[in-house]
């Protein structure tokens, strides 16, 4: 019997540790997590696999981690079934555990689409660190790579791929990569400088086949896009997104959309049932609706409220939204929420564009809230932006401040900035 | 008064020389502030790392180098973890973590000069407008 049952050792499962032994600092927590390494960073698998993060600058939370927060932890072990009427987890072998309390934490898994030659050696996802351990193992003997999907993933193997002195070609079903999150300037930008990388980028395109090579059919040799193009490589990267582990509750009544369902308490729809991160569908502040947000500080967020929650300290998940920093390939940029709104829609967007220092800012407004900002090689204060999002503040007063070089803190009205500064508003 | 001492001292105090010639001149990687002066005549102020209790930027953080030190309750950055990723830069209300990218790619923060008894800002901000005193949650 443990009080607190977590399945998932990455970090909603973490944040929600650290959030019950704040309250709680003797409840029993068990926590399973499947993969042998559990606590380090996943978003840092291409530093891994470039070599720049070596296994120990990867933790997340330090070896003891575990230890000091009194969690028996079943690392590299599965939960198998959960059984709701018994309230129970069990796990691959014979261990049953009992919770008064459980988090679902399972994660997302990458999305493969089927493809002709898949089952060819060289054909590798890029979510975990040891899908990083086996594509590094491969690089010693190749030469050629193509990612398929211009997505956050794709863009970060590829750069880690480039660094390793690999020649990549990115294909792209889209009009352009990073097309969720960037609008077609700020892509632009970023695409300029993952070609001057050497980076082939292919879009509108897919891959339809898998070819082998020629001394041996069953190794990767290249693939054929959906124009019937032929691209020869080494190995093959499947970047286009990853989707909910929901496979441990299809066969309970824990109700499942795309994700699991989670209320503003990260609640499931079952009583002390609580999901959190890539596999549930948390709030989203700007569309005001919850959704899959496969992001590792929304599942932080998401797994601290649970663990409060669980632990018995009513507290409200405020929400996460889509919201990226990326430091691909010498472009600094930060993308929140609403990047390229509908024409005629009720949205209001200022733009500055300094095509000459690459510069590229851009405010998406509804009603004088701000409901998407984007940021190009100026990324400073882009938190001043968040902030105003997050509580949605009316920006009428100085919205013509707001894509001015010095804006800060001095250029918000002054109840407001009192207010921030004496940590009165979240 | 706007006079961005401040922002020097702070230089000076993050620079390698400790000198304030050298610090501005001579070395490298170059020393950053990390306070920041802003204006809009007639208001002044300098902004700093706040100490969050609730950190977005801890929260946030991808790597686990931005932290909360059990003992002072301080946000502390563990340079030699950081990714420089940018997300802490994404969530930050103040504005207050900058790139640090003239070595690696890293990001910097107020550390209230753990050399110092009194912040380098605070000691040398000749109005007084800066103070330095222990909060209790």
């Amino acid at each position: 019997m443990s009080k607190y049952v977590i399945i998932g050792g990455s970090v909603g499962g973490i944040g929600a540790v650290e959030a019950i032994r704040e309250l709680d600092p003797v409840g029993t927590i068990t926590v399973v997590a499947e993969e042998p390494f559990p606590q380090y960073s996943r978003p840092m698998i291409a530093d891994f696999l470039s070599k720049e993060a070596n296994m120990d600058r990867m933790k997340y939370r330090d070896n003891r981690f575990w230890k000091e927060n009194r969690v028996q932890a079943f690392i590299g072990r599965k939960a198998v079934k959960i059984n709701l009427k018994e309230r129970h987890v069990e796990l691959d072998g014979e261990d049953r555990i009992s919770f008064e309390k459980l988090l679902i934490a399972t994660g997302g898994k990458p999305f493969v689409p089927k493809m002709e030659g898949m089952e060819k050696d060289g054909l590798f996802t890029f979510t975990k660190l040891s899908d990083a351990v086996w594509i590094a193992t491969r690089m010693r003997k190749a030469k050629k790579a193509v990612v398929i999907g211009g997505g956050l993933i794709g863009v970060s193997v590829t750069e880690a791929l480039v660094k390793l002195g690999i020649k990549v070609t990115m294909v792209e079903l889209k009009d352009r990569i990073l097309s969720l999150i960037l609008d077609a300037t700020a892509s632009a930008i970023i695409t300029k400088a993952i070609e001057k990388a050497g980076v082939t980028i292919i879009t509108g395109q897919t891959v339809q086949q898998i070819l082998g090579k020629r001394e041996d059919e069953d190794a990767v040799g290249g693939v054929i896009l959906t124009d019937g193009r032929e691209v020869p490589c080494d190995i093959v990267v499947i970047a286009i997104g990853v989707i909910p582990r929901t496979e441990l509750v299809a066969e309970t009544e824990i109700k499942v959309n795309r994700g699991i369902v989670v209320d503003r308490f990260m609640r499931t729809s079952v009583p002390d049932v609580y999901a959190c991160g890539d596999v549930a569908e948390g709030y989203d502040f700007i569309v005001g609706e919850s959704r899959v947000l496969p992001l590792w500080p929304v599942a932080h967020m998401g797994g601290r409220v649970a663990g409060y929650n669980m632990a018995g300290k009513r507290t409200e998940y405020l929400g996460g939204t889509s919201m990226s920093a990326l430091p691909y390939f010498g472009i600094p940029t930060i993308t929140v929420g609403v990047v390229d709104p509908k024409e005629d829609a009720g949205y209001e967007v200022l733009t500055r564009h300094d095509a000459a220092g690459n510069v590229y800012k851009k405010i998406v407004l509804k009603d004088n809230v701000i409901v998407g900002s984007t940021f190009v090689n100026e990324i400073e204060r882009a938190g001043i932006f968040f902030h105003l999002m997050k509580n949605r503040v009316d920006t009428s007063s100085f919205k013509q401040r707001l894509l001015a070089e010095d804006f800060g803190l001095i250029s918000l009205p002054q109840p407001l900035r009192q207010k921030m500064l004496l940590g009165e508003v979240a | 008064m706007g006079c961005g001492l401040c922002e020097v001292y702070c230089t000076v105090q993050h620079s390698k020389s400790k000198d304030i010639v050298k610090a501005y001149k001579r070395e490298w990687p170059r020393p950053l502030t990390r306070v920041r002066v802003e204006e809009d005549r007639p208001s002044s102020f300098a902004v700093q790392c706040r100490q969050c209790e609730d950190s977005p930027c801890v929260v946030a953080c991808l790597s686990g180098a931005m932290h909360l030190d059990e003992e002072t309750g301080l946000v502390i950055h563990d340079a030699e973890k950081c990714m420089g990723c940018w997300t802490c830069i994404m969530v930050c209300p103040y504005g207050a973590i900058k790139m640090d990218v003239s070595s690696r790619k890293v990001v910097a923060k107020c550390d209230l000069c753990p050399e110092l008894d009194v912040p380098a800002c605070v000691a040398n901000c000749p109005n007084e407008a800066l103070v330095y005193q222990e909060v209790k949650p």
